[in-house]
């Protein structure tokens, strides 16, 4: 897996109120990697994933996924929003085969496939539940376990946990890194949340605002799981402070 | 318990109160009829109104009128649904199909269906299709926009899913509009339903052989105010019964929206 993004850029409207969203956004991806955009509001990080997801068309420049330009929404690269993306008539269980019955896989493989990823996201016991039903962080997990079901070659999470309560949305970080070390998936976050990036991703793009660009590329190398404690170490502290310096002022608002 | 929760308990029951309001008007027009303080040419008892309607069902007068109301209304509504199911999600679903079409509705259903009577007979003669056609175009309207409200409001992120999944448009039309809309579907049909029961009865007011509108304009030209007050009467309970009808097939339908 190979995803390039070269020179791309977007704008929305036209004529006077023609505004340009992103300019020269440049960036890679390989098979295995996990990839996060960090950026406030307005720095139009979720354009880059609707890009690459192909359910926009750039303005300039060129995204390919192993070597072939980017024409449209496929399941090669699956999406996880950031709510509200569960079928609600639909059972957690029947939710995780949606798309598995779209691509017309067989009974028994949708059946199998689908209680392997219940059992990955660790919710074979809400199988029949329907997603009112569920938690907030359950659903997303559902959403995660949907994404997955079809074997995407690239996951995109598009503020995945940004609607949860803090207390959950650092139990699904951890959640996140494991399905990651298990599963061996390539995927790209976006977050306005600093440290959530920090914790998960290998490689961190800081982007401004207006337009939206990436102005400062990180690597991260934390040698440790351990969320809870990596928090609190000195190392991951500093360059988070670092990171969030540089973000607010980008941003000139004083509270970031 | 006390007296006061205990009738607070009875009156929070959910039918007690809607039974009392009933109960409440039934008393007053007894009581009203039974001091003679309006002609009983003008208002009939309760008794005689009932007695006028057990004379047409032994007579078997109310069941053929029922039948030929009720068959028209849903001749007439199924065909409505039928087509505005489709045309709504078209509408609703492709922005160029709305904007050929949305003026031309919003026009239309701004003419009086009833007002379409008088066309319709020219057309189609005195038959049953003119009621039919009545009802259709009475209804169609309503149903269409409606249903294209609907689907502009599914969330874009159920589509996108679908699409990021491998869906392909005929995907995301049946089985991510179709079945998000259900409840709402089935909402306007209920709703809609109450124009169609309008419908028929002027529609037989106007020129019918049969149907419990034209029993009522038999009845004024006989000045049988009881026949005419039985047939509101069993004309609001078939409405009553259809919308209990639709809410329950939606809650059974669409349990997942409640």
């Amino acid at each position: 897996m190979h995803l390039s993004v070269c020179g791309v850029s977007k704008s929305f409207g036209e004529g006077r109120s023609k505004q340009l969203v992103l300019d020269n956004i440049n960036f890679e991806l390989h098979g295995g990697e996990f990839v996060a955009l960090v950026g406030s509001s307005g720095s139009g990080k979720s354009t880059v994933m609707r890009l690459v997801a192909g359910l926009e068309r750039p303005s300039g420049g060129v995204i390919s996924m192993n070597g072939s330009p980017i024409r449209g929404p496929g399941a090669d690269r699956g999406m996880v929003f950031q709510k509200y993306s569960l079928y609600p008539w639909l059972t957690a269980a029947q939710n995780v085969a949606f798309g598995l019955r779209l691509q017309g896989r067989s009974p028994v493989e949708i059946r199998e496939r689908t209680a392997y990823f219940l059992e990955v996201v660790g919710l074979a016991d809400s199988a029949k539940l329907l997603p009112r039903q569920l938690s907030g962080g359950m659903q997303q997990r559902i959403a995660i376990a949907r994404a997955l079901a079809v074997e995407p070659k690239l996951l995109l999470l598009d503020e995945p946990f940004g609607a949860l309560d803090l207390q959950i949305r650092e139990s699904m970080q951890q959640f996140l890194h494991q399905l990651w070390t298990v599963t061996g998936l390539t995927a790209l976050l976006i977050t306005h949340d600093l440290e959530e990036a920090l914790l998960l991703a290998q490689r961190v793009h800081i982007m401004a605002p207006r337009p939206g660009r990436i102005v400062r590329t990180v690597d991260v190398n934390h040698g440790s799981s351990d969320f809870a404690q990596l928090r609190l170490s000195r190392e991951f502290l500093s360059m988070r402070e670092e990171l969030a310096h540089c973000l607010r002022s980008l941003d000139g608002a004083p509270n970031m | 318990m006390s007296l006061v929760a205990l009738v607070r308990r009875f009156l929070g029951h959910s039918w007690v109160l809607g039974l009392m309001g009933i109960f409440v008007v039934v008393l007053a027009w007894t009581l009203i009829s039974a001091t003679g303080l309006v002609d009983r040419l003008f208002l009939p008892s309760p008794a005689a109104v009932l007695a006028a309607g057990q004379a047409q069902a032994a007579q078997g007068l109310l069941w053929k009128d029922l039948v030929a109301s009720v068959g028209r209304v849903f001749m007439g509504f199924a065909l409505s649904a039928l087509v505005s199911l489709p045309l709504g999600i078209a509408m609703g679903a492709n922005r160029m199909v709305c904007q050929l079409l949305e003026p031309l509705m919003g026009l239309i259903r701004y003419m009086p269906a009833p007002a379409f009577i008088p066309l319709l007979i020219i057309y189609f003669g005195l038959g049953e299709l003119p009621k039919v056609m009545l009802i259709f175009i009475g209804t169609l309207f309503f149903n269409t926009l409606m249903i294209m409200d609907a689907v502009k409001f599914v969330p874009s992120e159920l589509i996108e899913t679908a699409l990021t999944l491998g869906g392909r448009p005929s995907h995301v039309i049946r089985r991510v509009i179709t079945p998000f809309i259900a409840p709402q579907v089935l909402d306007a049909y209920r709703i809609n339903m109450a124009s169609a029961w309008n419908l028929v009865i002027v529609a037989e007011l106007v020129a019918a052989t049969d149907g419990l509108g034209k029993r009522i304009s038999l009845a004024q030209r006989f000045l049988r105010t009881d026949e005419i007050f039985a047939g509101l009467i069993v004309i609001g309970l078939i409405g009553l019964l259809i919308d209990l009808a639709f809410r329950l097939l939606m809650r059974r339908a669409c349990s997942w929206a409640n």
